[in-house]
């Protein structure tokens, strides 16, 4: 039975990822699964220059979901390729770097930075909804994502990512961009944009208003734009939004992502990841699937 | 070392309308647990409600291999944990956080806090109690006599205890910092902890960094994972220059802080 995934460029011993800004970088986790047995990692995004995040409150459960306005605080690359990186060198897992800026100056710096390090792949993030400059000023159209996504390009020999955000008109847009500038693949997608209001209160939960929506309530609009973007652009998926069982991730590969990440299943339960890996070789024993790619895109629309 | 188990509810107490305490098997926890820390409970095994509640601990039996927790019935989550029965298994992840209260020979030690905030701060007593030579004071106050729990049990793990209401309704009329202050006119603790309200840990932050007074605070803030993946539970440091904010947060550097350490 294979299980062996090549997203990509980047071979994963399965298609089972953890997605970025739910696990670190991985510490956290290590201390209830065995890393080894990911296929890999979307570390935490991580910018040029650290970054200290929103006001809290910065979480709020909504339901099946929850919002989030982090503002992706992360210690800097710096910190990271001192600090995180010789860490998850430990692991036989592949380390894909959510990368993410305010300019596209700041993804052009970041990139030749990551371009120098022992790691498998960048997951570009044009899609945070929690900061005002940089990722949904590019994230959105065709030609943003593109002139972001070439510009990078120039500098990183690494497989490339694009991760894109929901809350556009046409996920296929986007897509094109990124396949256009040359990534080499897709990830989608990340939070959609919502709000939660104390009614006691009459304000927002959130401090920052606004956060990005995640959890199963928004498993089925993932699942749509994957199969949108599968069917407009050839470069693989990886695709994520509310996974929390093998069955969710099977859905997902059936709609075309070669592999996935689980989000905030990881809070829920801190070993969902390995749930999800045990149920995808479940369903394949049930199949009679010997190879895993041979399920991606091959969903039957009626 | 943080486990994540399905504990047995071995009792249950419903110490008033909305509140409940309960006492589940959990060995490898009460073992590794230190007063302040706190546990995660998914109520159901289910997406909905999505999230684990993170509830502090009460007491903490390493003999038996027993923790106790008690809460109060605030929203969905809780009240589906208030219908959890004797015999059935919590799905629990702990024990989580890393500042906890500090337990060591003071001399004169005043613990303080406020309505549900109290839970916390009996495992920090009878450490206090049991393992040290503290002359221990405990302060606690509440909104009326109805809203009285747990003065028996705060009784034994202290030298003193004085209880305020907001009314006057039982003990003392007015707020436990009140009395904390009186009393540190005639001999001054050398050590504060403290768990409440809002409004009371600032009074007691600045009541103890204004005299000086070593201080530990614990803290809440609404959390996504409670193991310090997703960086939630922020609160914002006091070394902060005014226009770069700097967080930490509760579930990784708390949830006890040394009060001059963080801005409430």
């Amino acid at each position: 039975m294979n299980t062996e995934v090549n997203l990509a460029g980047i071979k994963m011993k399965n298609p089972v990822t953890v997605a970025s800004g739910t696990f670190g970088y991985g510490r956290e986790f290590a201390e209830f699964i065995d890393l080894n047995k990911l296929g890999g990692i979307c570390t935490k995004g991580t910018s040029l220059k650290p970054r200290a995040g929103n006001k809290p409150p910065r979480v709020y459960e909504t339901p099946a979901g929850m919002l989030n306005a982090i503002g992706l605080q992360n210690p800097g690359v710096e910190y990271f390729m001192n600090n995180d990186l010789p860490y998850l060198k430990k692991f036989d897992t592949a380390i894909i770097v959510n990368a993410c800026g305010s300019t596209i100056e700041d993804y052009v710096e970041l990139a030749k930075v990551l371009n120098t390090l022992d790691i498998d792949g960048v997951e570009l993030n044009l899609s945070c909804p929690n900061v005002k400059a940089g990722c949904l000023a590019f994230g959105t159209t065709y030609e943003g994502v593109k002139e972001v996504t070439s510009k990078v390009r120039k500098v990183l020999d690494k497989p490339l990512i694009v991760k894109l955000t929901p809350n556009v008109t046409d996920i296929t847009m986007p897509a094109k961009g990124a396949k256009d500038a040359g990534a080499d693949g897709v990830s989608l997608i990340n939070t959609l944009l919502g709000m939660s209001i104390d009614i006691h209160k009459r304000r927002p939960h959130l401090a920052n208003n606004t956060g990005g929506l995640s959890g199963p309530c928004v498993k089925p609009v993932a699942v749509r734009m994957v199969y949108q973007v599968a069917q407009a652009v050839d470069i693989p998926i990886l695709g994520l939004g509310g996974i929390t069982t093998g069955e969710d991730a099977i859905e997902f590969m059936l709609a075309g992502a070669t592999a996935v990440s689980i989000g905030t299943g990881n809070f829920v339960a801190p070993d969902t990841s390995i749930k999800v890996i045990d149920g995808i070789e479940k369903y394949m024993k049930q199949y009679g699937i010997d190879d895993i790619n041979s399920i991606v895109g091959t969903v039957q629309m009626n | 070392m943080k486990v994540n188990i399905k504990a047995k509810i071995v009792k249950k107490e419903q110490l008033k309308e909305d509140i409940y305490k309960y006492s589940i098997e959990a060995n490898q926890i009460a073992k590794d647990a230190k007063p302040g820390q706190f546990i995660e409970i998914r109520v159901l095994d289910n997406i909905e409600p999505l999230l684990r509640r993170p509830i502090s601990i009460y007491n903490i039996e390493k003999e038996t291999g027993i923790v106790e927790f008690i809460f109060q019935v605030k929203g969905k989550g809780t009240e589906i944990l208030a219908k959890r029965e004797v015999g059935e298994e919590l799905d629990i992840i702990g024990p989580l956080g890393y500042g906890t209260f500090e337990v060591k020979d003071y001399e004169n030690v005043a613990i303080i806090g406020g309505g549900i905030g109290i839970f916390p701060l009996y495992e920090l007593a009878k450490e206090l109690k049991e393992k040290t030579n503290t002359h221990v004071h405990i302060y606690i106050g509440f909104r009326s006599k109805d809203f009285i729990v747990l003065e028996e049990e705060f009784k034994k793990v202290s030298d003193e205890l004085t209880i305020t209401t907001d009314d006057g309704s039982y003990g003392i009329k007015g707020f436990s910092i009140d009395e904390l202050k009186k009393d540190a006119e005639a001999k001054t603790p050398n050590k504060i902890f403290a768990c409440g309200p809002l409004p009371m840990l600032k009074a007691v932050q600045e009541f103890s960094i204004s005299k000086d007074i070593p201080c530990e605070i614990s803290l809440e803030e609404k959390m996504g994972c409670g193991i310090g993946a997703c960086l939630g539970c922020a609160v914002k440091t006091a070394r902060s220059p005014k226009d770069a904010p700097e967080y930490w947060h509760v579930c990784k550097a708390g949830p006890v802080f040394n009060a001059k350490d963080v801005e409430i």
